[in-house]
């Protein structure tokens, strides 16, 4: 697998990260490494293990269905850059 | 089977429905918030909605046993372990930069859904998954002449995709899928199905075809808000995916908006690009297994739904497939109707409760649970009619009084107005004779053979009494004063 310059561009967009026309290239080769060195893994046959979903053994932990957070408005919107009324105010996205 | 007409012969419309229905809970899938609509902005928000630095997501019990439970209400596949993925989009009302949602294992499986026609007909239509998710914020747009506002209060909260295989062949069909899917949500209380409010809001996949050909290219309208926009955006958007076939061109894939002023749907151009949604599987949370016991427990409490309800009425009440749907629909219907029926004429109580109830009901606007005339009172009504203490004309008004003035008895107001039925055979003779009398030329034209005149001769009895005259009894001595 080889990433072209055009899949860094599109990558970078989908992850709203700005990158100059003239990097793509180094980044790529970048990527292209990451993506050589966890091929290697193809070698090895994983057909019957299950995939590791974490390093200790343990199960999803649950809470019961009761209201114990929230209530803080002013907290939630004190680092928003800008806010309005008691809501985030960010620049006009419509249809 | 319906097909739109188009210039070069019939088309054949085909939609597939997803449904984002609200999990009633009292807290969010993730977080210990609140989930109640209508407050103060950001009011029921935790730094795990908002997607604070180090905050992480712990599974809400109740939001899964509330899936399970919808899943089992649609006959469906579920799956003990299942998995939580980030969908990975961005948009203002996110503040994550993914939604927490199932891809490739969702908590349940294959089901059906059976759509009650209008016709009275059935017809079962595959439901693919259902898969929980993280709700997004809300933008408000119309606040400020440059800014786009965001309240996080339903960031977070617990969402059930529930996705129907392409089965749907009108808008009828979708509409009927929809008020059927609201119903058992609603039976099982899983969903409030409340429209108006955004708890169940729905996505339109719609495609054109000419009748046994593939499936045409597939068009989605976004975030549906009602059903009666459900089959109205359908409507327009097979029509026009019609018109550009016929005119030569082609359907692109893309998302579409309806626009509920111009009441068309439109390109939303900006979504295009924004598909590519990079799932991977949440780090944060492990996979979600469920012990079959606990599922099996969950199946043996599930209330009797819709359709059984309807195929008992229909069994034991003798009731049509029309009467009881119109029944059933609603469990608050249902109930009533049963507490109606209890120990009495079900097809009579049928009659009442669908017909001169629900009129009178639609009519003032009221929903079954804030009808003035309770269940036991309209019961009490049909009493009266059965041991002949009223007419069924007369039962009509003292409805309309109950109706009026709730809390009083059917048999109240029989005493008080005086309604009760005439079956003194003595006094509707004598109040028959003298309307003989005083109508010789009639009765002789009767006798001579103008048999239609027999119906002027009930209405004069009718009216002498006030209409309290026991009609089988006026009949009777009529028959025999005339004919005898």
């Amino acid at each position: 697998m080889s990433l072209d310059k055009a899949t860094v561009a599109k990558i970078a967009h989908l992850a709203r990260i700005k990158v100059p026309e003239e990097e793509l290239g180094h980044l790529a080769g970048e990527l292209n490494n990451i993506l050589s060195f966890v091929e290697q893994l193809n070698e090895v046959d994983t057909g019957n293990v299950p995939p590791m979903t974490s390093v200790a053994a343990q199960k999803l932990r649950r809470r019961q269905d009761q209201v114990t957070d929230g209530g803080y408005p002013q907290d939630i919107v004190r680092n928003a850059p800008e806010a309005a009324e008691g809501y985030f105010a960010v620049p006009k996205v419509v249809e | 089977m319906t097909y739109i007409q188009g210039e070069t012969g019939d088309w054949e419309v085909v939609i597939g429905l997803e449904v984002h229905a609200q999990i009633v809970s009292n807290a969010k899938l993730f977080s210990g918030s609140a989930t109640a609509f209508g407050t103060a902005p950001n009011s029921q928000v935790s730094f795990v909605d908002a997607a604070f630095p180090g905050m992480l997501p712990v599974i809400n019990a109740f939001c899964v046993e509330q899936a399970v439970r919808t899943g089992l209400g649609l006959k469906a596949q579920i799956n003990n372990y299942s998995v939580f993925d980030r969908k990975n989009y961005f948009y203002a009302d996110l503040p994550q930069g993914y939604q927490i949602s199932q891809y490739l294992q969702p908590i349940v499986g294959k089901g059906e859904l059976v759509l009650d026609l209008p016709d009275g007909s059935t017809r079962t239509v595959g439901i693919t998954r259902l898969h929980m998710e993280q709700d997004a914020g809300k933008s408000l747009h119309d606040q400020h002449p440059s800014k786009t506002y965001i309240d996080l209060n339903r960031s977070g909260v617990a969402l059930m995709e529930i996705v129907s295989e392409p089965d749907l062949r009108s808008a009828e069909e979708a509409g009927a899928y929809v008020r059927k899917l609201r119903s058992i949500l609603r039976y099982l209380g899983t969903c409030d199905g409340n429209m108006e409010e955004g708890s169940m809001r729905c996505d339109c996949n719609v495609s054109v075809r000419k009748p046994g050909q593939p499936f045409g290219t597939r068009c989605e309208i976004k975030n549906v808000n009602s059903i009666r926009f459900v089959m109205a955006a359908i409507e327009y958007e097979a029509r026009r995916q019609v018109e550009v076939l016929e005119e030569g061109g082609t359907i692109v894939q893309e998302t579409r908006l309806w626009d509920t002023t111009k009441l068309v749907t439109r390109s939303m151009r900006s979504k295009e690009e924004a598909h590519d949604y990079r799932y991977f599987p949440d780090p944060d949370l492990l996979p979600l297994e469920l012990d079959p016991e606990w599922v099996e427990e969950i199946k043996r409490t599930l209330p009797e739904l819709p359709d059984e309800k309807k195929a008992r009425f229909m069994t034991d009440f003798k009731l049509s497939a029309y009467d009881a749907n119109v029944l059933v629909n609603e469990k608050a219907k249902a109930d009533y109707f049963e507490t109606v029926a209890k120990g009495r004429d079900p097809k009579l109580a049928a009659n009442w409760v669908t017909g001169d109830l629900f009129g009178a009901l639609n009519k003032a606007g009221l929903e079954i649970e804030q009808s003035p005339v309770k269940a036991g009172d309209l019961g009490g009504l049909i009493d009266l009619i059965a041991d002949n203490t009223i007419s069924g004309r007369i039962a009509k008004d003292v409805f309309a009084i109950m109706f009026e003035t709730p809390g009083k008895t059917p048999a109240d107001i029989v005493a008080e107005k005086g309604l009760k039925q005439v079956t003194d055979t003595g006094a509707i003779e004598g109040a028959i004779d003298q309307i003989l009398a005083a109508n010789a030329d009639k009765v002789e034209e009767y006798r001579s053979g103008k048999d239609k005149l027999f119906g002027f001769f009930v209405g004069q009895a009718m009216k002498a009494t006030q209409g309290k005259a026991n009609p089988a009894l006026v009949n009777e001595i009529l028959q025999k004063k005339l004919n005898g």
